[in-house]
């Protein structure tokens, strides 16, 4: 089997989010980088199912040379080889339309990408590259299981689930549940430096949206307490002041 | 023009997000004086779909059939599209579910559309430019967005925006589209719903239980607190990990994000990943024994306490109040 996983280069999730020049330009400024936690789950269950010679795992990432530390990442977890897309990632029409170009010339049985990425958060591109490679895609998956022609998913929903067979290709965002994260062991981490990253030119396509420019959620008031012998002061606070209940 | 919005059911029925998301799609037809359309797929029967009259829909399109009672992405996104273009509507709006995540980008595709998911507030519409405020940074910021595409798709994020009655009525007409067989390549084998329990992403009110609780024997009194307030559970990530409880209730970052009305943390830290899934929560109660715990810089009212002591206490309370009231 040939899986293609995408990747994306987020902020490490500790980081205070910042913004500048007037609040349009993320801050990057000290901020490290990683691998989506999201996508590792995604290449952690790649990496499982094609264990023991059972096929390969190309990784692929639509980004400018200074991803390549995330990629490299993936390939000492255990990717086959690497694809960077050199270009920034506009938006997720723009990483789904490069990732498509890629995946018509070079054909995949399983597309797996994250959940979201955490910072843009779209959950996007696994539905764009569905749609552009016209196969089907299912978001939010929380199991995974490979048979030869298909694959059985467990899709969330809200309170429960819905278990779906799905013949190959297709495309399908990770979540939590679908793997447990692999961690580099030192044989990865000697081997990724000499796995194959290829670098291809983007296309170009036009794009249909713009970030403007950012907001930090409004700061929340002198927090009130309340002795932890009554409890009857919060319910009743609950209910007057905040009015919730 | 008109606008679409695509009103998603759960085993039939409707649920508030659904028409949040229709008062919500309302006021943008206001904003650009024209109709508001709404297209259900699946078995819904009429009472329900001309109740969406109530909310400010003025024509329901029922698609419905025995291979389209359950959501199959490519086949709904291929109707909607087609709908979109049968009623000129250069605006659909959905409901940020887990559905609607999965439809919102294939539409965009299909409709050469930009897509604002996880939108939060109405859009901004001057000089000429459309812009849409919605979550980013998993939930540390907001981005404003410009759709510069003549097409938009929106996905409203649930509980970002007030329901709204108009008391109008609906006209109900059956719709049919076009749908390829290769539309259906994913089948359903089968599908799980708690019906007696609050959806974590719906609720409005949120019991939530971190590793402070010790173990997951502790969490009867998280549930009964959350019974009695009507409330869904839901946990830090550490809890989840350590099999506790579900990763279906881990909130945060990497897990699920919430904008409940109402949020009880009671034994979680409050780190910076788990405040990122629900900093969009309007009242936020924190109940922990370190008075230093990061959380209660971010909450609106506090108990330092133990919880084996104060969440009793606190049933009890509600149960005083709930008697009273
Ligand atoms: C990549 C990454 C992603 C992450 N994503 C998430 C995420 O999405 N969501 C998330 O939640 N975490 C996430 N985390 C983990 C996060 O950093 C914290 O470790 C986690 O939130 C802590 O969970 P906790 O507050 O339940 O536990 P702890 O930090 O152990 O806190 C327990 C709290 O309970 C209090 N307590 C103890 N006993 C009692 C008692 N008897 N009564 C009252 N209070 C008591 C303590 O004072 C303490 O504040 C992530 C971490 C990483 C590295
Ligand atoms: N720049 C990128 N390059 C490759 N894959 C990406 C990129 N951005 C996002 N993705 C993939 O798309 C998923 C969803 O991202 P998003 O639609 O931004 O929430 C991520 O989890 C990645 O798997």
């Amino acid at each position: 089997m040939k899986i293609l996983v995408c990747v994306s280069n987020v902020p490490d999730t500790t980081t205070k989010i910042t913004f500048t020049d007037n609040n349009t330009q993320f801050n990057t400024n000290g901020v490290q980088f990683i691998l989506n936690p999201y996508d590792e789950i995604a290449l952690s269950r790649a990496i499982e199912l094609t264990d023991n010679g059972k096929g390969s795992v190309t990784v692929i990432n639509v980004g400018e040379v200074t991803t390549e530390a995330t990629i490299r990442k993936a390939l000492a977890i255990g990717a086959t080889d690497a694809v960077r897309i050199n270009a920034k990632p506009h938006d997720a029409w723009y990483v789904a339309y490069q990732i498509a170009q890629y995946a018509k010339a070079n054909p995949f049985d399983l597309i797996l990408t994250g959940r979201e990425s955490i910072d843009y958060n779209g959950s996007k591109v696994a539905g764009m590259l569905g749609e552009l490679l016209d196969i089907p895609s299912v978001s939010i998956i929380k199991k995974l299981d490979a048979a030869d022609s298909d694959a059985t998913v467990e899709r969330e929903i809200e309170g429960g689930k819905e278990i779906l067979t799905i013949p190959y290709p297709f495309v399908a965002g990770t979540a939590e549940g679908v793997a447990e994260p692999k961690i580099p062991n030192m044989r990865g981490i000697m081997s990724a430096r000499t796995k194959p990253l290829a670098v291809v030119e983007p296309v170009e396509v036009k794009t249909f949206s713009e970030i403007i420019s950012y907001e930090t959620p409004a700061p929340r008031g002198q927090v009130k307490l309340v002795a932890a012998d009554d409890t009857a002061k919060l319910v009743e606070l609950l209910h007057t002041e905040a009015r919730v209940i | 023009m008109s606008v679409l919005i695509y009103t998603e059911n759960a085993g039939g029925k409707f649920k508030k997000s659904i028409f949040e998301a229709v008062t919500y799609a309302r006021a943008i037809a206001d904003q650009n004086n024209t109709n508001l359309v709404a297209i259900s797929i699946g078995d819904v029967d009429a009472a329900e779909l001309a109740a969406l009259g109530k909310y400010g829909a003025e024509k329901v399109l029922n698609v419905s059939g025995e291979k389209l009672k359950n959501f199959i992405n490519q086949a709904y996104a291929s109707i909607i599209a087609e709908a979109a273009k049968k009623q000129d509507a250069n605006i659909v709006v959905l409901s940020n579910t887990f559905s609607g995540r999965g439809l919102a980008p294939r539409l965009g595709v299909k409709l050469d559309a930009g897509v604002a998911d996880g939108a939060v507030a109405l859009p901004e519409q001057n000089n000429g430019k459309f812009t849409v405020k919605k979550t980013a940074f998993s939930g540390k910021a907001f981005a404003m967005v410009e759709l510069t595409s003549t097409n938009k798709v929106i996905a409203l994020v649930p509980n970002s925006y007030k329901v709204t009655e108009t008391g109008g009525t609906a006209q109900v007409e059956d719709f049919t589209a076009e749908t390829k067989e290769s539309d259906f390549k994913a089948m359903i084998k089968e599908i799980v719903r708690s019906t007696d329990k609050v959806s974590l992403p719906d609720a409005e009110i949120v019991v939530s239980g971190g590793r402070g609780l010790k173990g997951p024997e502790n969490w009867g009194m998280i549930q009964e607190l959350a019974e009695l307030l009507g409330a869904a559970t839901a946990c830090s990530k550490p809890v989840s990990d350590a099999g506790w409880r579900p990763h279906s209730e881990h909130v945060g970052q990497t897990g699920i994000a919430v904008s409940p009305n109402l949020y009880i943390a009671i034994g979680i830290s409050g780190a910076i990943q788990h405040l990122a899934g629900i900093s969009s929560s309007k009242v936020i109660v924190v109940i922990n024994k370190d008075p230093e715990a990061p959380f209660f810089k971010v909450a609106d009212y506090g108990i330092v306490g133990d919880a084996f002591e104060v969440v009793p206490k606190l049933i009890a309370a509600v149960k005083e109040y709930k008697a009273s009231a």
